[in-house]
């Protein structure tokens, strides 16, 4: 990838805090995002990991700090100084959040081409065949037969679902996508199927991919580099590989060790 | 078409039903929705002696507009003596006792659940709708915020998605009736619920259409020689219904028809469901193959067509 190289950082976040009245959710957070990295947000429940996700994603305001965005035309922007119609378009076009329960991500009522289609029609593709052809197109990239298209999410299984869930967010090319916990809440081999497919489309697409988690396992297959994260600050930050084969803090050490082996 | 109120009896109602401040709030709100075509105004709807789904947004819009010198008609898809019409008409005879009639180019206000009459309508003629769901969205976006802030920003792209899978599930857009229309390049509106044959004579129409909501409070509104354009897809263009046999009274074509079953039989016909259309021109001596059939007679004589379509909502 190209964008490897690209000097520019994609996201700058700058000391984003958030408070929940005298509580905090999180506290002076900076790192920045380069275009194609895939970062890991990890922390036990509670750590602010899911608070600092929707402050980035714009889903919730931080009480302090920037957060920078570089546009499609390479200018940086804050993200909380564009209109609402900016931020709304910018969520559907490029990027996407895929939730950890694909319910709240799909349109459950509408057919799974339909769910894919969505953002396409959004954005004003008018022509139906265009529209059909490109969800069929997506929904083989995510394994999902394409005789399904016309089923509703609520016939599919958690898997298929989730794999639904990320077609739908991928398919208008953004390049910034934010993950709640993809994998939580599915078995072990669903996991690890869905688990290979996500780490195939973000290298192939390029993607750069904010993934809040709560499994090292997971970090460690997607990510380039860690956060950790634990009374809503981040203590620990570097390559995956070298902070969980070489944790310093005496938490994340914690955490590592805690791993539950077979 | 300001109300000249009479001077009232004893226990008499005030002029067509509603007191003078609420119909000057009901107009305040039409003028917005004038003023803004296709967006929804809301209003402080009053409770109507009817129940609700009968009109009570429509009712609420006619009694505000009307005035003394009114001719009001009053139509029930398309027909002037179904049952929802009658009690209308009735009651605005009754409130306001205005003049009333079956003829559309004599009315100077027309009410109407369901159909826009065949017959071109005027500049000096305004039409009431009344309107169960105003909004379009709502099955998809069941929000109301959402839905507000989607028609505050034009992200309109879930009307399409609606109309997607009408086709994945039907292979054409099998909407037929509250078809979604974009007034004037801005808004997106549901007519509804009338069919969406009715939808290209809402494009340019001459006269001013008024759309009332009384359960959900809405009312909004299209001024004269308004762009309206109904939503499709490129390669799905939109369409409205045809029917391969004319009416079986009068003849006529090109006009939306209702079945009638005449007999335990089997027998059965299409008749125009505008009425006062189909009386018109067999008046004219135009005559339908079914004219002459004794059955068919007894619909010609002035009453009304059974309907089958009843839109499901």
């Amino acid at each position: 990838m190209t964008d490897f190289f690209n000097d520019d950082p994609l996201l700058q976040v700058n000391g984003v805090t958030r408070y929940y009245g005298d509580r905090i959710g999180c506290r002076n957070v900076s790192f920045q995002l380069w275009p194609g990295e895939v970062l890991a947000i990890v922390g036990e429940s509670g750590s602010g990991k899911t608070t600092l996700l929707n402050c980035l994603s714009t889903r919730l305001a931080p009480t302090a700090g920037a957060i920078e965005y570089r546009m499609r035309d390479g200018a940086m922007r804050n993200l909380y100084q564009l209109g609402e119609a900016e931020r709304r378009l910018l969520m559907r076009t490029d990027w996407g959040f895929v939730h950890q329960n694909a319910a709240d991500g799909l349109r459950m009522t509408v057919s799974a081409g339909a769910n894919v289609g969505e953002r396409l029609m959004a954005v004003g593709d008018r022509h139906y065949g265009h529209i059909r052809e490109t969800a069929t197109d997506w929904l083989g990239r995510v394994e999902i037969e394409s005789d399904r298209i016309d089923d509703d999410p609520r016939s599919f299984s958690g898997g298929m679902r989730q794999r639904l869930q990320i077609a739908r967010n991928l398919v208008t090319h953004p390049r910034l996508v934010f993950m709640d916990e993809p994998t939580g809440g599915l078995d072990v081999s669903v996991q690890a199927r869905l688990l290979d497919l996500l780490r195939r489309l973000v290298a192939d697409l390029g993607l750069s991919v904010i993934i809040v988690t709560h499994d090292l396992a997971v970090a460690r297959l997607l990510s380039h580099r860690i956060m950790v994260m634990r009374h809503g600050e981040v203590i620990e930050t570097g390559l995956t590989d070298q902070v969980l084969d070489d944790p310093r803090e005496p938490y994340t050490q914690l955490l590592v060790s805690s791993i539950l082996q077979v | 078409m300001t109300a000249q109120p009479k001077p009232l009896d004893e226990g008499e109602y005030n002029f067509a039903y509603l007191d003078e401040q609420t119909k000057r709030m009901i107009r305040r709100a039409i003028l917005k929705g004038i003023a803004v075509p296709g967006y929804q105004v809301p209003f402080a709807s009053r409770e109507m002696p009817m129940p609700y789904g009968w009109g009570t947004g429509g009712v609420q819009v006619t009694a505000a507009i009307l005035g003394a010198d009114d001719c009001l008609k009053v139509i029930d898809q398309g027909s002037d003596d179904t049952t929802n019409a009658v009690a209308i008409r009735g009651f605005f005879e009754k409130t306001a006792r205005v003049e009333t009639t079956f003829e559309t180019s004599k009315a100077s206000i027309i009410q109407t659940r369901h159909r826009i009459p065949e017959k071109d309508l005027r500049e000096d003629q305004v039409i009431v709708f009344q309107v169960p769901i105003p909004e379009p969205l709502r099955f998809l976006e069941p929000r109301e915020t959402e839905t507000r802030k989607m028609h505050a920003l034009e992200e309109y792209g879930l009307m399409h998605v609606k109309l997607y899978e009408d086709i994945a599930k039907n292979g054409h857009i099998a909407t037929t009736y509250a078809y979604p229309v974009l007034v004037n390049g801005r808004y997106v509106m549901d007519p509804s619920p009338t069919p969406k044959f009715d939808n290209p004579k809402i494009d340019r129409m001459a006269a001013l259409q008024l759309y009332g909501a009384g359960r959900e409070k809405r009312i909004y509104a299209i001024p004269p020689y308004t762009d309206v354009k109904s939503l499709d897809f490129e390669d799905y263009p939109f369409e409205v219904q045809k029917f391969d046999k004319p009416c079986g009274l009068c003849g006529a074509e090109n006009v939306y028809l209702d079945e009638v079953i005449l007999d335990d039989k089997g027998g059965r016909m299409f008749v125009c469901s505008d009425s006062d259309y189909c009386e018109e021109r067999r008046e004219a001596g135009h005559l339908g193959p079914m004219a002459a059939d004794p059955n068919a007679m007894t619909l010609a004589g002035g009453a009304s067509a059974d309907h089958t379509e009843e839109p499901a909502r």
